[in-house]
């Protein structure tokens, strides 16, 4: 190397160090994740008349920053999909899970967190000392599934307490056999798969079936990856999973879903099959389960954010269905905007008890009215 | 006599065999994941894969913000880590070879290496997103990654100052150099290219991380690439992840060819990376 190369690769050198340098320590403290300031919203102040005035204006399009449950991932890139079709302002969607979506949200973080069930009561409180408000707002139907090998020709139907002698805790290492759950049942193991435990999925599931949320068995097949369940399942005869019904309508060649029955006649008689329709009029229970949307009372004072909320909530029923989701009934929806219109905060779904279990979305909104 | 010969060649001969399969068997298992992955993702390769933002229709979807917010996260890495990984490595090779500070140091080091990257995911959270105010952005993503794969960096480019004969260093010092100008024009040159492929290394390895740039806080679906440090952004494993897990077989096609450009990146920046050392290595000949 001669001279002048050496100088150059120095002055290089030097360049280098002095941006790492920058980079690393200095930089102005702006975050555009973060929820618009705290601004006292009058109560009845999220409306979607674009205010210009108000808001400062950016140079850049405005980002609205969501997060939360992969399950509800899918209507949400859909809507979003959809909604910076006809405006400026743009979406931004992570998935850090249910818990760590309401992680970020009481951060005030972000404007929207999405959640595969209602917030609980120590998120609700984590939210309250950082003195940030929530409208929870009800968006999709979901249905768990129960699935087999399609060769297996006796689970024909299963019953919420078989379901519950199966997966409670108390099972570990003593129901390892279908003939257990069932007299007449095959003298053969079961292998049972199910979501991770961080998962929302999972936390509605024991609380729909053994009554406790979060408290099941822990001697079963786990994974975050619900396509690793259906793999699990559709290679192994004697398996049994849950896992949402999307799962199964894109593999009905590989899966066998097994219709549930909860013993209560007045919504469907005997055992009912997962589907669409059964989800929807609220037969298929207790496995059917809301999915929801946080909205940051803050945040939902920039126009961007009502606007963003208020298309969802009207233009959300062909979205979900093209997510696999279930829409809700027309009605429900009417009654979530009036509810996001009014600003009304607070969770009706969730509360010291849990998840609701088999109540419709729309009679619980409308008790409130 | 030919009795003795054959049973002499035996050993050497299992070894070459050995050493044979140790090179095919990788080959081979690579060269089967890029076939399967190349001919399931084959129907969506293209330009409008390359140059689409992602959507909710399978083959509408693109995947332009994870291939820029990588090349961003490589480029913002290789600039924090590369620099500070060197000169750590010329400070305790160079200067502070003797004390048992630096010995610490080296054992330090070498533990740090093999540190789970998600616990490196939560120090930047805590660090650069939380403390230092970067938020969740591509340069707190980056600096999260140099400091992942500063280690190597250190350890490998150690190596390559050792390599260095000390009789080249005493030759400079009888000539009247000073130790910066051995280490400036006699050492460094010389440990040039296996520095470099410490970068190369440390540069694959940082490409394929997810983990702690989930904890960082990058996005799984956003609409623009970052024009910035201080932007949000994704990168090729998020969105390959991501694409792997929807219900919809199609999206899993859109993950196979992810996958590949993916690779192809990673190439890219592995050849670049192995030509210039090619050519230092030339220069220095």
């Amino acid at each position: 190397m001669n001279d002048k190369t050496m100088t150059t690769t120095r002055f290089a050198a030097a360049l280098l160090l002095s941006v790492a340098g920058y980079a690393c320590s200095s930089r102005p403290a702006a975050d555009s994740t973060a929820a618009a300031p705290a601004v006292p919203a009058p109560a009845s102040a999220p409306t979607a008349a674009p205010a210009p005035a108000a808001a400062p204006a950016p140079s850049a399009p405005a980002i609205i920053a969501i997060d939360g449950s992969s399950t509800v991932f899918p209507i949400n890139e859909a809507v979003a999909e959809e909604f910076q079709k006809a405006n400026k302002a743009k979406v931004t969607i992570g998935v850090s899970g249910t818990g760590g979506g309401f992680k970020k949200f009481c951060a005030g973080e972000i404007a929207i967190a999405g959640a595969s069930r209602p917030v609980k009561p120590s998120e609700a409180e984590l939210c309250a000392t950082a003195k940030i408000e929530m409208i929870e707002l009800p968006i999709a139907y979901d249905g768990l599934a129960i699935v087999v090998h399609p060769s297996n020709s006796w689970a024909k139907s299963i019953t919420v307490a078989e379901l519950k002698r199966l997966w409670e805790p108390a099972a570990q290492g003593k129901v390892m056999k279908w003939s257990a759950v069932r007299t007449g049942w095959p003298d053969k193991e079961v292998h049972l798969f199910g979501p991770g435990v961080d998962s929302g999925t999972y936390d509605y599931f024991t609380k729909a079936i053994n009554g406790e949320e979060h408290k099941s068995r822990g001697d079963y097949t786990s994974s975050e990856d619900d396509n690793v369940l259906v793999q699990g399942v559709s290679r192994d005869p004697l398996a049994l999973g849950f896992f949402g019904l999307a799962y199964v309508t894109e593999n009905r060649d590989k899966l066998k879903p097994v219709p549930v029955d909860d013993g209560d006649d007045k919504n469907g008689k005997g055992p009912i099959a997962a589907s669409q329709t059964t989800v929807r009029d609220g037969t298929y229970q207790p496995l059917s389960r809301p999915l929801f949307i946080y909205v940051n009372k803050a945040a939902a004072s920039r126009p961007e954010v009502a606007a963003f909320a208020e298309f969802y909530l009207t233009k959300g029923e062909k979205l979900v269905n093209d997510a696999h989701y279930i829409a809700l009934p027309a009605k429900a929806y009417e009654l979530a905007l009036a509810r996001f219109k009014k600003g009304t905060t607070g969770s009706l779904f969730g509360g010291a008890g849990g998840s609701q279990i088999g109540v419709t979305v729309e009679a619980l909104l409308a008790r409130e009215q | 006599m030919s009795d003795h010969d054959t049973r002499s060649r035996m050993p050497e001969r299992a070894f070459f065999a050995l050493t044979i399969a140790a090179v095919a068997v990788p080959l081979l298992v690579l060269l089967f994941l890029l076939v399967i992955v190349t001919r399931s993702g084959l129907t969506r390769l293209g330009w409008d894969f390359v140059t689409s933002y992602p959507s909710r229709h399978a083959d509408h979807a693109g995947i332009l913000p994870g291939l820029v917010g990588s090349l961003w996260l490589m480029g913002l890495t290789a600039l924090i880590a590369l620099p500070l990984g060197v000169g750590a490595a010329i400070h305790l090779e160079e200067y502070g070879k003797q004390s048992r500070l630096s010995r610490l140091i080296e054992i330090n080091i070498a533990n740090l290496a093999g540190v789970p990257s998600i616990v490196y995911g939560l120090l930047g959270l805590g660090l650069f997103v939380r403390t230092l105010h970067m938020g969740r952005s591509v340069l707190a993503g980056a600096c999260t990654l140099a400091l992942l794969v500063l280690p190597m960096v250190v350890m490998v480019s150690r190596e390559a100052l050792r390599t260095v004969p000390m009789s080249l260093r005493e030759a400079a010092y009888a000539l009247g150099a000073t130790r910066w100008q051995t280490i400036r024009q006699v050492v460094l040159p010389q440990a040039y290219p296996g520095i470099l492929t410490g970068a190369i290394l440390a540069l694959a390895r940082a490409i394929g991380e997810t983990a702690p740039l989930v904890v960082v806080g990058a996005l799984t679906y956003i609409t623009f690439v970052p024009d910035g440090v201080d932007a949000p952004f994704t990168a090729l494993p998020i969105q390959i992840f991501n694409w792997v897990s929807r219900p919809q077989r199609a999206f899993v096609v859109n993950a196979a060819a992810g996958i590949v450009v993916l690779l192809a990146t990673m190439l890219v920046l592995n050849g670049a990376a192995i030509y210039l050392r090619n050519r230092l290595q030339k220069k220095r000949a």
